[in-house]
């Protein structure tokens, strides 16, 4: 897991390096990544990419393709996505890529052309979406966009029926377009939104046990409970301080030069 | 940075998960252990008669699948253990009774010896009838049971000419079985009815359909089913009876689930939550039958009384292949103080555990002669974690407009202490 994140971490930032900071640039892909050349079908078994690998997939007209990708707080991510369709095609298609978070609620794009139509003779359709913001924390019962895991879903959702089953071919790019990191005062969640992958258990009885005390019971000496974290904000409020304090000086100087004259 | 502190914080919530699971030890090394079966793939070929008809670039259906078979099983990664059924490949006569029980295995599924795979499928000629349904059917007993997911991959030309059983019921039979079993179509021929045929099969399974129109596309696309088998086997969920009412509902340790519901029906479950921990619950209601185009899902968290905590819902139109929704909810202060949720309080110490309900409700209503049993496939996961506590505001200040604050503030400051002075000293002189 650590490695994965690792891993993650460091295409992260190579696809942070490369794009400009601008939302407005084209995504590219980060130089040396590896093409991901597979697709889920399913949330279970939807295909992990990184910030900046691309993707690209032969696939058929109808299924439904899952990839994930891991968002840590004050990431921006944009999804990129075109769709090469099959000739003789009998109508319009609308294809969509949705976007879902680690608990499967739904996503809002911000821009991007989220379900765009493509008509008989359209030989490539683009599809793309911008994400907000991913925020540190949010409250229990928001359904703001939380640092884990992120699954993009893309199919097409509107066909006729003769079309489906043709042959596709899918490039889809998942990039980081801005990344304002993340400040301790905007909290932060204690898990991130990772789904677990593995198959429950039903539990016969409720657990009456009480939970093991974690040695907060006693008094603790530590400071770290109400003292503010390190940060900015130490700097700042000590600069201040110190320039209150000259400005008092200046302030007792100001009013004893009449007295020496 | 912050990824080493998410997989800190993935640690603490497994750490957290063993804990709560009290009666399971093992669940974090489940987690982690690799299963042991290796991928099953079975793949069916129809050799009916149509399979003469030679209309893929010039050659006929059966020569064309049967160089895409020579390739994949050339391809074939050495985990994956492959069978092949053929349908229809040897009866000649006309008894319709009698060629609708036509479908061999070939090829057993296990490790694979690729040339006797290959001359196996060489020597097949088109003959029969299309027992699409008997064919499917066998496949999954020959995949037989197990822990992991399994795949079939059905090539066919032809609809069904020997239902019943239909095809698409008895891909819906089989996915109903409990153990997870996929059905990926390929259709050889551009025929409505055998289109309609294999979409309702795929779409019953979980699985694709794909028409093939050149030698190269069946080839590819056989490779890459065969390769998703092995890519998507390990994940399967354990299967849960939810109930209709909380109280007796199954008691979820974290981990994924699944579960069946039909249209108008709720179903429940519960999961203990400790104070300090925050509950995460997800489901996604497969449409595997047509339904009518605008739908929906709802998840509720309620106390045992009754009482909502947080609902998720979603709710869409047109295509789609599952509708998904998800919530959080965290045991906050005031439930530790005694709020009375826990239904069984135990002799003696009352317990600090709140178990909370969760009911799957959807909002999907069945098309003309949709069949609603056996329900859809439901899939629940739940986790708990430690809860997320809410930031403070801040104690400390930052900005430009502070600094010309406090300057402010120490000049005034200075300057009344200066005029003070100055006023006492007068004052004393005099």
């Amino acid at each position: 897991m650590r490695i994965r994140w690792a891993t993650a971490a460091a295409l992260i930032a190579a696809g942070v390096a490369l794009t400009p900071g601008t939302a407005l640039a084209a995504p590219t892909p980060s130089p040396g990544a590896v093409t991901v050349t597979r697709a889920g079908t399913s949330y279970l078994t939807a295909t992990p990419v990184a910030a900046g690998q691309p993707v690209r997939v032969a696939a058929s007209t109808g299924e439904y393709l899952y990839w994930s990708f891991p968002a840590a707080a004050g990431e921006i991510h944009e999804i990129t996505a075109t769709v090469t369709l099959a000739q003789n095609r009998n109508g319009r298609s609308t294809w969509s890529v949705e976007v879902f978070d680690g608990l499967r609620r739904r996503q809002a794009c911000t821009a991007g052309a989220q379900t765009p139509t493509a008509d008989a003779s359209a030989r490539t359709v683009g599809i793309g979406c911008t994400m907000r913001r991913v925020r540190p924390w949010a409250e229990p019962w928001s359904g703001d966009p939380l640092p884990g895991t992120y699954y993009v879903r893309l199919a097409v959702v509107d066909v006729p029926e003769p079309d489906l089953g043709l042959p596709i071919d899918v490039d889809l790019l998942v990039s980081t377009t801005d990344d304002a990191g993340s400040s301790a005062d905007d909290g932060r969640l204690e898990a991130a939104l990772v789904p677990p992958t593995n198959a429950g258990t039903v539990v016969d009885a409720e657990p009456t046990v009480a939970p093991e005390s974690d040695g907060d019971d006693g008094w603790n000496l530590s400071l770290t409970g109400w003292l503010p974290e390190a940060g900015s904000r130490w700097i700042w409020t000590t600069a201040g301080g110190m320039l209150a304090a000259v400005a008092g000086v200046v302030g007792f100087a100001l009013t004893r030069r009449p007295a020496i004259r | 940075m912050i990824n080493k502190r998410w997989s800190s914080a993935v640690l603490l919530g497994l750490l957290t998960a063993t804990t709560l699971a009290g009666p399971v030890p093992a669940l974090a090394d489940d987690r982690a252990e690799p299963p042991t079966e290796p991928p099953r793939v079975q793949l069916v070929l129809d050799v009916s008669g149509s399979m003469r008809a030679t209309d893929i670039d010039g050659r006929s259906r059966i020569s064309v699948a049967q160089q895409a078979f020579g390739e994949v099983v050339d391809a074939l990664p050495d985990e994956t253990q492959l069978g092949i059924r053929v349908l229809g490949a040897t009866y000649q006569g006309k008894n319709k009774q009698q060629g609708c029980l036509d479908t061999q295995q070939i090829v057993p599924v296990g490790p694979v010896d690729r040339t006797q795979a290959k001359a196996a499928v060489a020597t097949l000629r088109p003959t029969g009838f299309t027992p699409v349904g008997l064919a499917l059917r066998e496949a999954a007993k020959d995949l037989g049971t197990g822990t992991t997911a399994r795949r079939i991959v059905l090539i066919t030309d032809g609809e069904d000419t020997c239902a019943p059983p239909d095809p698409c019921q008895v891909a819906r039979e089989l996915a109903a079985q409990g153990t997870t079993l996929v059905v990926d179509t390929l259709g050889l021929a551009p025929d409505e009815k055998v289109r309609r045929q294999l979409l309702c099969i795929a779409a019953a399974t979980g699985g694709t359909y794909t028409a093939a129109q050149s030698a190269e596309d069946l080839t590819d696309r056989l490779k890459q089913l065969v390769d998703r088998a092995r890519d998507t086997y390990a994940t399967i969920p354990a299967k849960v009876d939810g109930t209709d009412t909380c109280p007796g509902a199954p008691l979820l340790s974290p981990g994924v689930y699944t579960d069946r519901e039909t249209f108008s029906e709720h179903r429940w479950y519960r999961v203990p939550v400790r104070p300090g921990q925050e509950l995460r619950a997800s489901v996604s209601v497969a449409l595997d039958r047509p339904v009518n185009p605008d739908y929906g899902v709802l998840l509720r968290a309620t106390t045992a009384d009754g009482r909502e905590l947080v609902r998720g819902v979603d709710a869409g139109s047109g295509r789609t292949d599952v509708v998904s929704t998800g919530l959080r909810w965290s045991a906050g202060d005031d439930a530790e103080r005694a709020e009375g949720t826990d239904p069984t309080p135990t002799a003696g110490a009352p317990s600090t555990v709140t178990t909370v309900c969760l009911v799957v409700s959807n909002m999907f209503s069945p098309r003309a002669g949709t069949a609603a049993d056996p329900g859809m496939p439901v899939e629940l996961t739940v986790d708990v974690v430690a809860a997320s506590s809410a930031p403070d505001g801040p104690d400390l200040g930052r900005g430009w407009v502070l600094l010309l604050l406090l300057a402010l503030a120490g000049l005034l400051t200075g300057l009344v202490t200066g005029l003070l002075t100055r006023w006492w000293v007068a004052t004393w002189r005099n």
